[in-house]
């Protein structure tokens, strides 16, 4: 996996100021994009276009903290982030038996039909959801300096991206059902999950 | 280096552009005009380009061409309800549209080459020297087809097409060099055909686009369209004729309420006479009577802008400057529903017309080197992706990542000793495949065989700044490339475009004098057939020895046109015109009279 941080020179931390990146994106851009290298030899061009493909994709690893977070457990971990969705995530052990309810009524929609107590009840369950995905976000955003610390001080590196990569999958799991109650509540939900992910 | 110029492709009318001493400008024709209009038509005699082209449009439609950006990239499936409200003969079930014409079949690409080739002309012609390469606009919302469409019809023109730019983008560019804006930016372009809305960050002269998004099918044309349907619906009330039966009648409808729709920008009522074959219909329009026809139409412009907003993760509020792109923009009603959207009143102190030409003759000025300072960051304005089992899209490059842009995905076999894998790549945002546009099909052939699962194959997606997409493939274990074979789904194969390339010559004009000449003798024809048509339905208004005078006027225009002297031509169509004045402005004033007397009526029955 590239490591994004890197592309930008800049460490493997959490916290970063998003006006200084935009700049440092900017500047790369400069050097690198294409319309820059127009006129040479093709071979500078083709190293032009994979260089200005890379750090166009590094900013965007970067750009909106929780995927940060995601990207920066790939390179920890040297492996391949997919952006395609590769399957529905599994429900994290915490969340079997509260989801339990939610598939209940989902269940109940699907056989007699999205009568009002039934909507009500869905859209009861959604809210409630979206509400417990911002608290997961805001709790990952929230740990966030921990980790910078952890990567300054030495501190439990391991322990911190493990329990990172387990608010991930919840929050991820969390999104599948909710889609599926918007799905449900029959509102137009016919785009790819990946635009709404950030 | 030689000389780039930037041109703009348009639905309706299409432009050249250069920077001139660090000023953008529109590159004129012989005559002064900046807009060519983007009609071709293939007569007997040759191929007509513009303005001669769109002035024989009512009397030849089966072999006249406009508004073909609109089926650029297209399939034959997809435009076909469109295309039943042409005159124009196409081949069905043909992947990509083919138009008979002149004894022979033209796809999309090849039109627009002449339009290019008539633009190339005139930049040559301009600067006295060959120009052979350019910067060509897009709109925004174009997809993989569509670009790679327009690029070709560049090389068909003999063209180098060094990028292909999107149109709001150009024109950000435009008003970013007058530093007429700073900070975020949402352009919106309503052109002839397409729409576009892009939301920018401008800051220190780099343009970052944040979000796209359109619709490459709505459009000024759709307006016409809809007045065209009102107004037949007037006339088979008041004359008890249906004018959409006859090809002819309706192109002169639709070119009479495209008129009117334009006079409508400026002033609240206009006048529409039409002389059809044995009466000629005349009314009052008011702008109100055409807002409430179009205004479906300009409510569909509001969802995309809300979405790239959304996109853009910014509300509205957020937006510094709206700017309006593209002649639709004129329509009130138009700006009154963007400035509603946006809180803001929206500027357009460059003219929309040719904004989108001076922004592409910018970008052209930065690939040569001449200017350093400004840079563009553009997106792809549609997710990529792969169809999977179960017909379901995975997507690689999600819609609004900035390009160029690569994404890597690893394949292997399923099948004991399988040598080649497929790909289906789809550009669009449904989760099924069926629901996105087909792209193309890869076949990754040369695998070498091995049992199922143990082939390594890395594909690589680059979609680059010009929002095209290569694929590239390579076996891991044998770090061998594999070979990548490419159906386009609607597009022209490599072959077909070598082949068109080669026509091209064969079909072009090698003689400058021996087109112009055509233009007249075509525009010949063309003054001629109104003014036969004045004879018969005047005849009663003609005074004394009228009849005679214009008689040997069209004798005299009949004759020089069988000829090949253009100025003789052109002095008989003028002395044809001189005789006719008086005839025309009688007949006007009659169905003026006509029209007013109508009006009265309706309103005195409406207030009974």
């Amino acid at each position: 996996m590239d490591d994004c941080f890197a592309v930008f020179e800049l460490p493997r931390k959490l916290v970063i100021d998003a006006e200084d990146l935009r700049q440092r994106f900017y500047a790369l851009s400069r050097r690198h994009h294409p319309d820059f290298h127009h006129g040479g030899p093709a071979d500078a061009q083709a190293a032009a276009l994979a260089r200005s493909a890379r750090i166009n994709r590094a900013y965007r690893a970067l750009r909106d903290p929780l995927g940060r977070v995601e990207h920066l457990i790939a390179v920890e971990e040297g492996r391949e982030v997919r952006d395609a969705s590769a399957g529905r995530p599994a429900a994290p052990r915490e969340l079997l038996e509260e989801m339990l309810e939610v598939q209940e009524a989902l269940e109940e929609a699907r056989g007699d039909g999205l009568g009002p107590a039934t909507r009500a009840r869905l859209e009861d369950e959604r809210q409630r959801l979206l509400a417990r995905q911002a608290a997961e976000e805001a709790a990952i955003l929230g740990r966030a300096p921990e980790w910078d610390a952890a990567v300054d001080g030495g501190g439990d590196r391991p322990t911190l991206l493990g329990w990172f990569k387990q608010r991930l999958a919840a929050r991820a799991y969390l999104r599948t059902v909710i889609d599926d109650l918007t799905d449900a509540l029959g509102e137009a939900r016919d785009e790819h999950g990946a635009h709404r992910r950030h | 280096m030689g000389r780039i110029v930037g041109i703009d492709l348009g639905t309706t009318n299409s432009l050249v552009a250069w920077v001139d001493r660090g000023v953008p400008r529109v590159i004129p024709d012989g005559d002064g005009r900046a807009l060519l209009p983007s009609v071709v038509a293939f007569t007997p005699g040759g191929t007509l380009v513009g303005e001669p082209a769109r002035r024989q449009l009512a009397r030849n439609p089966g072999q006249t061409i406009y508004s073909v950006k609109r089926f650029m990239g297209q399939g034959y499936d997809d435009v076909e309800a469109e295309l039943r409200r042409l005159p124009w003969d196409v081949m069905p079930s043909a992947e990509v549209v083919r138009i008979k014409v002149a004894g022979r079949e033209v796809t999309p690409p090849e039109v627009s080459a002449e339009v290019l080739r008539a633009l190339k002309e005139r930049a040559e012609a301009f600067f006295d020297e060959p120009v052979a390469q350019a910067v060509i606009t897009v709109p925004a919302y174009f997809n993989d087809a569509q670009r790679q469409a327009t690029k070709d019809a560049g090389r068909i023109a003999g063209l180098d097409v060094l990028r292909i730019v999107n149109e709001p983008t150009a024109a950000s560019l435009a008003y970013g060099l007058e530093r007429l804006h700073q900070g975020v930016v949402a352009v919106y372009d309503l052109g002839g055909g397409t729409f576009d809305i892009s939301i920018l960050r401008v800051t220190d002269g780099v343009f970052e686009v944040l979000a796209t998004n359109g619709d490459t099918h709505l459009g000024g044309d759709d307006f016409d369209w809809a007045l065209v349907e009102w107004l037949a619906a007037d006339i088979r009330r008041a004359h008890g004729v249906d004018v959409t039966a006859d090809p002819e009648a309706l192109q002169e409808l639709r070119l009479g309420a495209e008129a009117a729709k334009c006079r409508l920008s400026a002033d609240t009522r206009t006048l529409l006479t039409i002389p059809f074959e044995g009466f000629t219909y005349a009314r009052e329009i008011a702008r109100g009577e055409v807002e409430a026809r179009i205004a479906p139409l300009v409510g569909r412009t509001l969802g995309p802008c809300r979405q790239a907003l959304a996109d853009a993760g910014l509300t509205a509020p957020a937006i510094d400057h709206v700017v309006l792109v593209g002649g639709s923009t004129r329509v009130p009603l138009v700006r009154q529903r963007v400035e509603a959207l946006f809180g803001r009143t929206p500027r357009s102190q460059l003219n929309p017309d040719e904004v989108v030409a001076l922004g592409a003759a910018v970008q052209a000025q930065i690939l040569a080197g001449g200017i350093t300072d400004m840079l563009l960051l553009d997106v792809t304005p549609l997710s990529l992706g792969l169809e999977t089992l179960g017909g379901v899209v995975s997507v690689l490059i999600p819609r609004n990542t900035t390009i160029p842009t690569m994404a890597r995905e690893y394949f292997t076999t399923s099948v004991d000793g399988q040598v080649t894998v497929d790909l289906h790549v789809l550009q669009g945002e449904r989760e099924l495949a069926r629901d996105n546009r087909s792209l193309a099909r890869f076949d990754l052939t040369g695998v070498d065989p091995m049992p199922a699962g143990m082939p390594k194959i890395e594909v690589t997606f680059l979609i680059d700044a010009n929002g095209i997409l290569h694929v590239q493939a390579q076996e891991q274990r044998s770090g061998k490339a594999a070979s990548v074979r490419v159906t386009p789904t609607y597009g022209l194969s490599e072959a077909e475009v070598a082949r068109m390339v080669e026509d091209s010559f064969t079909h072009a004009e090698a003689d400058v004098t021996a087109r112009l000449t055509i233009e007249a003798q075509t525009e010949a024809a063309t003054v001629m057939t109104h003014v036969e048509r004045a004879l018969r339905q005047g005849g009663a208004l003609l005074e004394g020895d009228e009849r005679a005078r214009i008689e040997a006027a069209l004798r005299a225009l009949d004759e020089a046109r069988r000829g090949s002297d253009r100025d003789l031509i052109r002095d008989r169509i003028m002395a044809l015109n001189r005789a006719t004045e008086r005839l025309a402005a009688a007949m006007m004033d009659t169905a003026l009279k006509a029209a007013l007397a109508s009006r009265r009526a309706e309103e005195i029955l409406d207030q009974t």
